[in-house]
């Protein structure tokens, strides 16, 4: 029988379903997500990657440490989601990126579009995709020119060292130069990355194992990457610049950021909107973005200024699309809302 | 009256730019390097002072409907004569800040100055008021022009020291290049700002 006298009863407000999950577990699960991209860019491009987002990671823990420290208030690089920004921007800067380069725009992304606007869950836009804004603002000669990979050239696999300034697979998709492309790099290049772009975002093979490991712990879910790449696939397939539309969609959604950003960035809980409906809207929105700024826009590559474009109208989103209140009948929602 | 609390307003607590956000299109546009902020300020003070004095001295004169009307007038005078002068004497100034000299008419500040205070006080009162905001401008945008060129150029006192280039610190290579853009601008001040409310509030406290 029970013991009603001597039952410990505890009386809390809510929230009252609780689980094991903390803010470190789930930066710990993105970190490891990373990891076969990372390690592929390690394969690709050589030591120097790892020297670059290790530096990258530092700069990140070291200011956030610091600049709590300085404001005393209370340590958070224990919740590393530090290292996840620096693992990013480091994932989003071209392999040959300065190290001092990288540090400039750690500082951006920690200091100012983290901590000024109250640390971490209160920053409004992705602070490693505004920390390569600011890089590529800066710099841009040096943040948009990349080297050619190409595996079998790579260090480990017997080749050398030297760095060959290439164009990606996106400048000839810019300028609908389909044979071009064609003659340098397949489908299954692209896929598995031996195409020349930034440090992480090379290979979809690797980016695809690691969304579907944040899909599978249910870190992320499917909604924003889904509607993200789906939208850049079907309007890319409707609408090729040339050659047959799925080829161009192919080669689209392989190249560029596009798998970088539909899982490990556009999916960052601060910056994206709450309800899955929302997050349906915003993955569409980035997706669009995306195609208008590679079809009509200045750059090559829409997927970062896309998604934080799409940061910004998140609060607009989750003010529009609301779920209907427990228990509330759907027709009498506005004498409810009264 | 009291010109050590108006000199606290203008440069601190009250300042045009930090606090009552006015101005913002020239602080904005022309804060890129030293000479250019060191001109405007002075121009935009001059100006600010002399419409001060005037407006004062005629506003029991003038009819409260058009009294907008009025300011304007005084304040386009001024505005010509000073644009005139510094095509004269320091035409290098008059080139780079460009289309800025003769929007001063439209100067929040000094139309704001006019509206909120040299309107409804006495003659010293506002030519004291007229320098210590102006006064408060130019500190705010020595400071704008000083970070922004420091960090997006590498160097100090462009177009003034060093025959106009300026002392090079650090090599301009590695300047935040995006510094020297708009952008930076609105980065600049808005950290500025949220630097002065900080200070401010600390200081309430």
């Amino acid at each position: 029988m029970t013991d009603y006298k001597n039952l410990k009863l505890i009386a809390t407000s809510n929230p009252h379903i609780r689980n094991n999950e903390t803010t470190r577990s789930i930066m710990l699960d993105v970190i490891i997500a990373m990891i076969p991209a990372l390690v592929w860019a390690i394969i690709c491009f050589g030591v120097e990657a790892l020297i670059l987002t290790a530096v990258s990671v530092i700069g990140c823990v070291v200011f956030e440490a610091l600049y709590r420290i300085l404001m005393k208030k209370p340590q958070s690089v224990d919740d590393l989601s530090a290292v996840v920004t620096g693992m990013l921007l480091a994932f989003v800067c071209p392999p040959t990126t300065q190290l001092w380069m990288v540090l400039i725009g750690d500082f951006f992304a920690i200091i100012v579009v983290k901590q000024l606007f109250g640390g971490i869950g209160k920053n409004f836009i992705n602070p490693a995709l505004a920390g390569r804004a600011f890089l590529l603002g800066s710099y841009a000669g040096a943040m948009t020119s990349w080297v050619d990979p190409a595996v079998n050239k790579a260090p480990i696999f017997g080749g050398t060292v030297d760095v060959v300034t290439a164009a990606t697979p996106l400048a000839y998709l810019k300028t609908g130069n389909m044979d071009g492309l064609k003659e340098i790099y397949s489908v299954g290049d692209m896929f598995l990355g031996k195409s020349g772009g930034s440090l992480g975002e090379v290979s979809a093979l690797m980016l695809l194992i690691g969304g579907v490991y944040l899909l599978w712990r249910k870190v992320i879910s499917w909604h924003t990457p889904v509607a993200y790449i789906a939208t850049v696939a079907v309007l890319t397939l409707l609408f090729p610049k040339a050659g047959s539309g799925v080829d161009f969609m192919l080669y689209s959604i392989f190249g560029g950021g596009l798998f970088l950003g539909a899982f490990f960035m556009a999916t960052d809980y601060a910056s994206s909107p709450i309800t899955k409906k929302g997050q349906l809207i915003y993955g569409i929105g980035c997706g669009l973005f995306t195609v208008f700024i590679r079809y009509f826009g200045s750059y090559n590559e829409g997927v970062c200024y896309s998604i934080m474009v799409m940061n910004c109208c998140t609060a607009l989103i989750d003010k529009y699309v609301k779920p209907t209140r427990f228990g509330v009948v759907k027709s009498d929602k506005k004498g409810a809302a009264k | 009256m009291n010109i050590g609390k108006q000199f606290k307003e203008g440069l601190l607590t009250q300042n045009p730019v930090l606090v009552q956000v006015l101005g913002m299109c020239s602080t904005l546009a022309i804060t890129t390097s030293f000479f250019n902020g060191l001109g405007m300020g002075v121009a935009v003070t001059i100006i600010l002072t002399l419409s001060n004095v005037i407006i004062s001295a005629i506003r029991k004169i003038v009819p409260d409907k058009i009294r907008i009307a009025m300011f304007i007038v005084v304040i386009a005078g001024f505005v010509t004569m000073v644009d005139l002068l510094l095509q004269a004497f320091v035409p290098a100034l008059s080139e780079s800040l460009g289309v800025f000299i003769p929007l001063i008419v439209v100067n929040c500040i000094i139309l704001g100055r006019a509206e909120a205070f040299s309107y409804k006080n006495g003659i010293v009162a506002s030519f004291f008021d007229g320098i210590f905001q102006g006064i408060g401008y130019t500190l705010v945008l020595l400071a704008m022009c000083i970070i922004r060129e420091f960090l997006g150029k590498g160097s100090f006192g462009g177009g003034l020291l060093n025959g106009g280039a300026g002392i090079q610190i650090f090599p301009a290579d590695y300047g935040v290049g995006m510094l020297t853009l708009p952008v930076g601008g609105f980065l600049t001040l808005a950290c500025l700002i949220a630097l002065m409310q900080w200070a401010l509030s600390k200081n309430k406290k």
